[in-house]
């Protein structure tokens, strides 16, 4: 991860950071994005100069706290439905590569 | 939307087929329909609902079983069809709805013109070279352009009222909680709503006391009572104490023909008995970057779901599984959703959550305060909607955050979790097109029937009834 600080700014490791997200991205949208997003961090990194002391952080903002209903066993999504839309399958279930190296 | 005998379920549909066979090549609202099915349906129609036999658009966001759900994104282009009904789909069938048509969007809900769709450009049906908004520029510009007779869109930054401003039509979003976001397809889960686009404030209204209501299935619904909201709406706004945010009218960033036709509604709703009270919201210069970075954060988790494993697209070139999700989600997503879902990952990530993400969890509380702060001395808030009328297509394609600092007006509102509705005010003149522009109506949490009696009110004053 690089940590530059050849500007003021903060500097946002594109490619890093893709790779954390599983998203693949070519040489050219990775230049164009890590000047896009460069852009957008320092444009965020206004709030470094926000006072929050003794405020407490929101998660959501409706006032719900342990929302619970019994648990009850109900029909859940119909098996064919669900395999019409699966990009690979047998025996109804869904097939993907080797996950597990033996 | 009256079914009293005037019109039937079948004319209306054949109506709507004529108008989206003529103008959907041009305007590209929809990005589906199947109007066959819908009169198939009309003639089986329960005329006795709310919405019996009425059409009703669906952003293409929402779930509906056997309909498509593309998110206007390739990951969901080919072989999805809906496995489910959203609890809204749900509702406006049991209302006697009739779901016949899937709008188009920006990509995943993310963006503000609807030029991140994956497939097609909507144009705004009052100037086909401009945006119609965003991101349910689709359900605004069908409403719009009278292929609808109403829609559902979605709202996480102003997505449901930026384009109903910029498209000349009525759009709401509810308070945070009010209505199931179960079958939305998740973008910032604690953002999102659902809501609807409709020619009048009455009709927003009606929709919105059908999906309207607790869910056993979306945790963070409330399961408060719903008002009658049609039959409250017609009270006027004498005796409202009406907030007018001195930030959201500050010089730099608000187009004077938009502040003059804004000012003179103001003007108006005082003339018939309300009182304009200036407020403060000094949380409005932090709420856009307290947003960009939330809602990416939310929506890189959201997003993790489309890894080509169980639905959408799969590009599996025998590398392995990890390899399979990279390039899935690298084909699959434009480049807005990349960049946000870039965006989000890094203010989550291990050295960074406590700058930006927690940072910002706090900035939202004093957003949260200073909105319940106002409304402890008015009614509701009334401002722009946006700071400028729609603008041409392609103008910010190099440079995203001249779209996300126009959000200024509308965003805020999500992170607060409060109501808030646009309703047509005026229109401002740009070359030889006229531009409608929206007033916006904030109000309370669950104050919805607040901000309906605000505009239904406007709506009267304007139309001189």
């Amino acid at each position: 991860m690089s940590e530059s600080q050849s500007e003021a700014g903060p500097e946002i490791d594109v490619a890093y950071v893709a790779g954390l997200a599983r998203l693949e991205l070519t040489e050219q949208e990775a230049a164009r994005f890590q000047q896009q997003l460069g852009n957008i961090v320092a444009f965020v990194d206004t709030l470094s100069s926000l006072n929050v002391e003794g405020v407490e952080p929101t998660a959501h903002p409706a006032p719900l706290m342990d929302c619970f209903r019994e648990d009850q066993p109900a029909a859940g999504l119909q098996r064919d439905h669900v395999l019409r839309n699966m990009p690979d399958s047998a025996l109804d279930q869904v097939r993907v590569p080797k996950v597990v190296d033996s | 939307m009256l079914l009293a005998g005037q019109t039937t379920s079948r004319e209306i549909i054949e109506s709507v087929a004529t108008s989206i066979s003529t103008k959907n090549e041009e305007l590209g609202g929809y990005l589906s329909s199947d109007l066959e099915r819908a009169l198939i349906e009309a003639e089986a129609a329960d005329l006795a609902g709310p919405l019996g036999g009425i059409p009703i658009a669906l952003k293409d966001n929402i779930n509906a079983l056997d309909h498509p759900c593309t998110c206007a994104s390739h990951f969901l282009e080919n072989g999805y069809l809906s496995p489910y009904d959203a609890t809204v789909s749900t509702r406006l069938k049991k209302a006697g709805a009739i779901l016949y048509g899937r709008t188009n969007l920006d990509e995943f809900a993310m963006g503000s013109s609807t030029e991140n769709s994956a497939f097609r450009q909507t144009r705004n049906p009052h100037d086909p070279e401009r945006i119609p908004g965003g991101s349910s520029g689709g359900s605004a510009a069908v409403v719009a352009a009278d292929m609808a007779v109403a829609a559902l869109g979605s709202d996480t930054g102003g997505s449901i009222r930026q384009p109903a401003s910029h498209c000349g039509v009525v759009g709401l979003k509810p308070s945070y909680g009010r209505v199931s976001r179960y079958g939305l397809v998740a973008f910032a889960s604690s953002l999102d709503q659902i809501g609807p686009l409709t020619k009048t404030v009455e009709d927003a209204a009606l929709l919105l006391q059908v999906i309207a209501g607790g869910d056993d299935l979306d945790s963070t619904c409330i399961d408060a009572a719903v008002p009658a909201y049609v039959a409250n709406m017609s009270d006027g706004v004498e005796g409202m104490r009406l907030g007018v945010p001195r930030e959201f009218f500050a010089d730099e960033g608000l187009d004077p023909a938009v502040r003059t036709q804004v000012e003179q509604a103001l003007a108006q709703l005082e003339s018939a008995g309300a009182e304009l009270v200036e407020i403060g919201l000094p949380s409005t210069s932090f709420a856009v970057a307290t947003y960009y970075v939330l809602a990416p954060a939310e929506a890189s988790s959201n997003l993790g779901r489309y890894d080509g494993v169980r639905y959408g697209q799969r590009v599996d070139e025998g590398s392995g599984v990890i390899e399979m999700y990279r390039r899935s989600r690298a084909q699959g997503f434009g480049p807005e959703v990349k960049r946000r879902i870039i965006l989000g990952t890094y203010v989550l990530s291990s050295g960074y959550s406590g700058k930006y993400y927690l940072k910002a969890q706090k900035a939202r509380t004093l957003i949260q305060r200073d909105y319940q702060e106002a409304f402890r001395t008015v009614d509701a808030i009334v401002g722009p909607v946006s700071p400028a009328p729609a603008r041409r297509i392609g103008k910010f394609a190099d440079d995203p955050l001249q779209d996300y600092l126009a959000d200024v007006y509308t965003i805020s509102a999500n992170l607060a979790g409060i109501c808030g509705m646009s309703v047509p005010c005026g229109y401002v003149e740009r070359g030889s097109s006229q531009l409608p522009v929206g007033l916006q109506i904030l109000g309370p949490h669950l104050g919805e029937h607040t901000i309906l009696r605000v505009g239904r009110a406007w709506e009267m004053i304007r139309d001189g009834e």
